[in-house]
């Protein structure tokens, strides 16, 4: 996988089984962010990626819908004007912040779309890294749990 | 090894749409089973999608992706390009499957 | 902001609209594609030449007219218990057990895939399920009686929610199962995967969990009454569009 990914904390316990079964290599195992992910906070989350306090950028698109029938399953797209490298969801109200990350080479469009668990009625951000510069924007989502049938 | 998955892949003006479902529980560890024990965390943390071997996304998931995850982004690229996606888990369960652009 | 009526349901549209494409009930067809070209079974067959009333191993169009009589087992039959009637005589495997396994489990883990690819093929066909058949008929009225059949410590009926028009649970809608438009909402969105839970849902499970709701004994599974209670919502769906595989809530 990419080396400019490696701007993490490297660790050892659940990778270092899968790099030394040969599952997976030495460089990936230590890829994954556990310290963003056990991030509780969207503040744990920025801290972790010294993303500082993110500006709020029009140029963050957002695409959710307001109302999520079910906190199971809720569709996110995130699209920007911004030559991004580096896209991440994050969940204010979650257990833990951040959902996912995704990179973006050289050639592939600053778009994702992907669908999310949300605990309850939340902010959704959308994080954004163009040229070393961190940008978001943010919407609520409201869920709902829904009836019995349909 | 892991479920196979359902890759699309269509080449437009030169951009091709990837839509991928991959099939897998997403356990984030704080469920309960019928009798009242914790279901252990499992769940798929990274996936690459390569074209014509080159690595055109990646991304990182924690426990709060969906079930059956479905992923949707879009490179520049060809009809006919090879593409392969990979996906490995906290079991060290890994899946990979291949698809062409159309 | 107080959300109006028409805003929320503007915005549940969305929702639905933006997780439509990518059904992971996609995952359960791809399986259910091998399972059906897979030998199993004592016999060692695969389902290649099941016959689900267009012919053996046709499986376009074939849900659309399910449920429909069978001249070889002299009944009335919908898809799932054809699809036990192929898999005990072509491929051996014990009906009983399939009936038994607990659903989403063994056998029932297989009918859900298979299920799953065989409803993929009557997509945006049209319901065209016939009552020609004297036991077709009889079928049918089987179904509507067990439809109005009000029993159970609450006294429901499957028409307690969906007998008429406009009834709700909570968020969601209850289609009124009487009519054309309602009995397609049902009879055209399910089978279904349902994100609540992440499972895919055969109608078989769908009719057991309508009968938990009502808090009755459960149906026996592949039995008369649910094939009669589908040959009800199917002929008054008839002409309506499929949808399945759906997704739902």
């Amino acid at each position: 996988m990419n080396l400019q990914r490696r701007e993490v904390l490297k660790y050892t316990a659940v990778f270092g089984l899968m790099a030394s079964a040969g599952l997976i290599s030495s460089a990936q195992a230590e890829e994954w962010n556990k310290a963003a992910f056990e991030g509780k906070t969207i503040e744990d989350v920025f801290s972790v990626f010294g993303a500082g306090s993110p500006d709020k950028s029009s140029a963050v698109i957002l695409n959710v819908p307001e109302i999520a029938e079910n906190g199971a399953v809720v569709p996110v797209s995130i699209s920007t004007t911004l030559k991004a490298q580096q896209l991440a969801i994050l969940v204010e109200k979650n257990p833990n912040a951040l959902v996912a990350q995704f990179f973006i080479p050289t050639g592939t469009e600053p778009f994702v779309t992907t669908r999310i668990k949300m605990a309850q009625t939340s902010n959704v951000y959308a994080l954004v890294k163009a040229d070393g510069k961190w940008s978001m924007a943010a919407k609520e989502i409201k869920v709902t749990l829904g009836g019995c049938g349909g | 090894m892991g479920d196979p998955m359902r890759i699309r892949a269509a080449e437009n003006n030169g951009i091709v749409e990837v839509k991928i479902l991959m099939k897998h529980d997403m356990e984030t560890g704080q469920r309960k089973d019928a009798a009242g024990k914790l279901i252990p965390a499992w769940f798929i943390t990274m996936v690459s999608v390569k074209a014509q071997g080159k690595e055109v996304f990646a991304a990182d998931f924690g426990t709060a992706i969906s079930k059956d995850p479905f992923l949707n982004f879009k490179y520049k690229g060809s009809r006919g390009d090879k593409l392969l996606v990979s996906w490995v888990d906290t079991r060290g369960d890994k899946r990979s499957d291949e698809a062409s652009v159309s | 902001m107080h959300a109006n009526a028409q805003s929320t349901a503007d915005a549940i549209a969305k929702y639905r609209e933006m997780i439509a494409d990518g059904n992971p009930a996609e995952l359960y067809e791809a399986a259910g594609e091998e399972l059906w070209k897979k030998p199993a079974g004592p016999k060692n067959a695969t389902l290649e030449k099941c016959n689900l009333g267009l012919g053996p191993g046709v499986i376009k169009g074939a849900a659309a007219q399910l449920p429909r009589y069978f001249p070889d087992t002299n009944r009335v039959q919908d898809l799932e218990s054809r699809l036990i009637t192929c898999m005990s005589t072509l491929q051996g495997i014990s009906a009983q057990e399939i009936i038994d396994a607990p659903f989403q489990q063994g056998y029932k883990k297989t009918m859900d895939d298979i299920v799953a690819y065989v409803v993929t093929y009557s997509k945006d066909l049209k319901v065209n399920v016939s009552t020609k058949h004297p036991k077709e008929k009889e079928s049918y009225e089987l179904g509507k009686r067990a439809f109005f059949y009000e029993g159970g410590p609450m006294d429901f009926s499957c028409a307690t929610c969906h007998g008429s028009t406009g009834k709700r649970i909570r968020m969601q809608d209850l289609p009124n199962l009487t009519t054309p438009e309602g009995a397609i909402a049902g009879w055209g969105y399910w089978p279904a995967y349902r994100v609540s839970n992440g499972q895919f849902w055969t109608m078989g499970l769908r009719l057991n969990d309508c009968y938990r709701q009502q808090r009755f004994p459960f149906p026996i599974y592949g039995s008369e009454v649910l094939t009669a209670l589908s040959m009800y919502m199917a002929v008054n769906a008839n002409g309506g569009v499929i949808h399945t595989p759906g997704l739902k809530r």
